[in-house]
């Protein structure tokens, strides 16, 4: 029997749901408006909400102080790169420990996400010197690697979990009808793992494009992304929050609109899985 | 004839030779710096430089100082060699110098090495080499309002005691108006809190350690000084105190809500500008104060240009660092900028310039800089160089725990006697970690 929900119930849900969303959007709100003050009134006490002097001269000063294009180019080479990477080398290893565990599957499966607990800083020095004996330092190349290798325990996890929602028996009957392991990976398994996977997508882009511990070591300025454009306009002597802002807001308003566009699909593969 | 023949084979070597040089791609700088004004405006003029050098190109890295420090800090400690110039601090200099990180400075005879201000070169140089040349240097002051001070009707003198700041201080507060007698800063950090921290002990006869090693926040001058600081904010200051870094009271001042402010010198030219100060022509400057003792409470810093050993390309690096910060390039600057806009406190020559003497504030940041002394900071004897800090690599770690105990006793949460009595033994415990007492 459906439950009865009374309208005051639903009022107070609605009310609350709106400020916990409010809570949330409120510091990329108060970013974005930021941006559009001039440095004196960001600082103001008390805040001005709306009631100030707008302008565009912050992005002005931003775009004048550093090219933003060669920035957002190199995030979107990372984010994407790593993430592909990441899932290329996920869906097989997901697939191994959810269809055919071993003794040590669920040992490994938390060893790999203990490494997620590490600092990351702990490790800083070493791959440092690794990156500069290959010449990695400052280059895509090695920014796709090491960002990939940060976000493997998540993708793997998360596929892992999807693949494990999938009945073995479906794949047991591509294998008697002669799939071969590539096959059925490729046609059986992905294919219904398609939700999952796309969220895993998502999520991992969203992770990657926020990376800033490696991306701001490891990068100097061929490779270098917008973690390292934000992070040049703060001073330690002088007033930047508004400009500040400005870079934030270019930083992340990519991110944000993707996100817009694949909330559907991000909430449906992250609450529901991947077959019911 | 054959003499015809070797001039010919002679000329043809020499061409071969010659042609990759010829044909050699520009040397492309790379320089890592922070975000600040003087540095900004430098990477709007090095057109200037690069007509004169098109054979070295320039790729600025700029970054927030923290995140600057780990860079370049991770480069240099493993020869990473990703950049040819770094900016970095009165800090780094000496530890970074006598580990041989950093390439000996070796300038033309028309830089003037001697015209250096005294206090700054000494504080970038080790051993007798220059290891980083001045881009700006600074002291720290107290920035005041004239206004105020007169309706209390006191006179600032030129150098005020600690016990005649705690008088204005009482004149001036009046926090039903929002106006707070004193701001000075309360955030942690070993370049914050600790910086104004340390060098006001020094005022005090105060000093980090004995020539021992020993950490002495268990004696008299620490406990005055942290008891003065103390009383000052409680009563005078503005409330949240513990949170306020630099850019938090320059707010705080441009916007009438301080009585006085002890803090760089830097500072004057944002407290002076009336496109953002409330009260630019109501400011007026004091030497630190001082207890008497010799010595008073005010900083010395210069962010400078300096080589990594691991750079590929240090002749051009050093090209490119004596035209930074060369006397041409305070002309150049002053052309295009005002005299105001020079990046001050490097040399003596700037300073006695008549164009540059009509700045308000030029005279009391030579006084302020030249009444620093990194090499004997405290009127006790000191086993280390730094005025606000101790230059040794622990001190950035040591520095901001311990300035961490001050911001929880200026927030309340502990007493002076509770935080110094943390601070010595934290202090004392790093060190023996650090093998000072082996």
């Amino acid at each position: 029997m459906a439950r009865a929900v009374s309208i005051r119930r639903k009022s107070l849900n609605t009310f609350w749901a709106w400020l916990v969303a409010l809570i949330l959007f409120f510091p990329i709100l108060w970013t974005v408006l930021t941006s559009f003050k001039p440095e004196a009134q960001a600082v103001a006490s008390p805040p001005l909400f709306v009631d100030f002097d707008w302008t565009l001269q912050n992005y002005r000063d931003v775009q004048a102080q550093r090219a933003y294009f060669g920035y957002f180019w190199n995030s979107v080479v990372i984010a994407l790169g790593s993430t592909g990477l990441g899932v290329l080398i996920g869906i097989p290893a997901a697939w191994s420990m959810a269809f055919v565990p071993g003794r040590h599957t669920r040992d490994l499966l938390m060893w790999m996400l203990s490494t997620k607990m590490m600092p990351a800083v702990g490790v800083l020095v070493p791959i440092y010197l690794i990156f500069r004996d290959l010449g990695l330092l400052d280059t895509r190349t090695g920014l796709v690697v090491v960002v990939m290798l940060m976000n493997l325990p998540i993708i793997i996890w998360m596929l892992y979990t999807y693949f494990k929602e999938i009945p073995g028996e479906i794949l047991e009957a591509a294998r008697m009808d002669g799939a071969t392991l590539g096959k059925e990976i490729l046609y059986v398994l992905t294919p219904m793992a398609v939700p999952g996977i796309a969220s895993t997508l998502l999520l991992n882009i969203i992770l990657a494009w926020n990376e800033a511990f490696w991306t701001l070591n490891l990068a100097v300025v061929k490779a270098a992304p917008l973690s390292k454009f934000i992070s040049g306009f703060s001073s330690p002597e002088g007033l930047f929050y508004a400009k500040l802002s400005a870079a934030s807001t270019m930083a992340i308003a990519p991110i944000l609109i993707l996100g817009w566009f694949s909330q559907k699909q991000l909430v449906r593969g992250l609450t529901f899985g991947a077959v019911k | 004839m054959k003499t015809h023949l070797h001039a010919l084979l002679g000329a043809v070597a020499a061409s071969a030779l010659a042609l990759p040089v010829l044909a050699q791609d520009p040397v492309t700088l790379t320089i890592a710096t922070v975000n600040n004004g003087d540095m900004i405006r430098m990477q709007g003029l090095t057109d200037a430089f690069t007509e004169a050098h098109p054979d070295i190109a320039l790729q600025w890295v700029t970054l927030e100082e923290n995140t600057l420090r780990q860079n370049v800090t991770t480069d240099i400690a493993t020869n990473g060699g990703q950049y040819d110039i770094m900016t970095i601090g009165t800090y780094e200099v000496p530890i970074w110098g006598a580990r041989g990180w950093l390439a000996p400075l070796n300038f033309s005879a028309g830089y003037d090495v001697d015209d250096l201000l005294p206090p700054i070169r000494a504080g970038l140089t080790v051993d007798g080499n220059l290891y980083a040349a001045p881009f700006y240097g600074e002291s720290s002051m107290v920035m005041y309002r004239a206004d105020l001070m007169e309706a209390a009707g006191l006179e600032m003198p030129e150098a005020p005691t600690w016990d005649f700041i705690e008088q204005a201080a009482t004149a001036m507060t009046d926090k039903d108006a929002g106006v707070y007698g004193i701001c000075l800063r309360g955030k942690a950090g070993w370049g914050e809190n600790m910086a104004f921290l340390t060098a006001m002990s020094n005022s005090f006869g105060a000093r980090w350690f004995d020539m021992d090693w020993q950490p002495q926040f268990d004696s008299p001058e620490w406990a005055a000084t942290i008891d003065t600081y103390l009383r000052l904010m409680e009563n005078y200051g503005p409330p949240g105190a513990s949170s306020n870094g630099f850019n938090e009271n320059l707010t705080l001042f441009q916007q009438g809500k301080c009585g006085m402010w002890i803090d760089a010198t830097v500072a004057a030219s944002f407290v002076t500008d009336p496109n953002n100060s409330t009260v630019a022509d109501d400011v007026a400057f004091a030497l630190a104060p001082d207890t008497g003792l010799g010595k008073r409470g005010n900083w010395l810093w210069a962010w400078s240009l300096a080589i990594p050993n691991s750079s590929a390309h240090q002749d051009a690096a050093t090209t490119f660092i004596e035209w930074a910060t060369s006397k041409d390039y305070l002309a150049l600057v002053a052309d295009h900028e005002g005299w105001a806009n020079v990046p001050p406190g490097t040399r003596t020559s700037l300073y006695e310039n008549p164009d540059y003497a009509q700045v308000p504030f030029a005279a009391i940041t030579l006084a302020s800089i030249n009444s620093a002394d990194p090499i004997h900071p405290s009127v006790q004897d000191v086993p280390y160089t730094g005025v606000q800090f101790v230059a040794i690599p622990e001190f950035q770690s040591i520095g901001t725990s311990v300035g961490q105990e001050f911001a929880a006793a200026l927030a309340g949460q502990k007493s002076a006697a509770d935080a110094l009595a943390a601070a010595q033994a934290l202090t004392l415990q790093e060190m023996e970690a650090a093998g000072y007492y082996d």
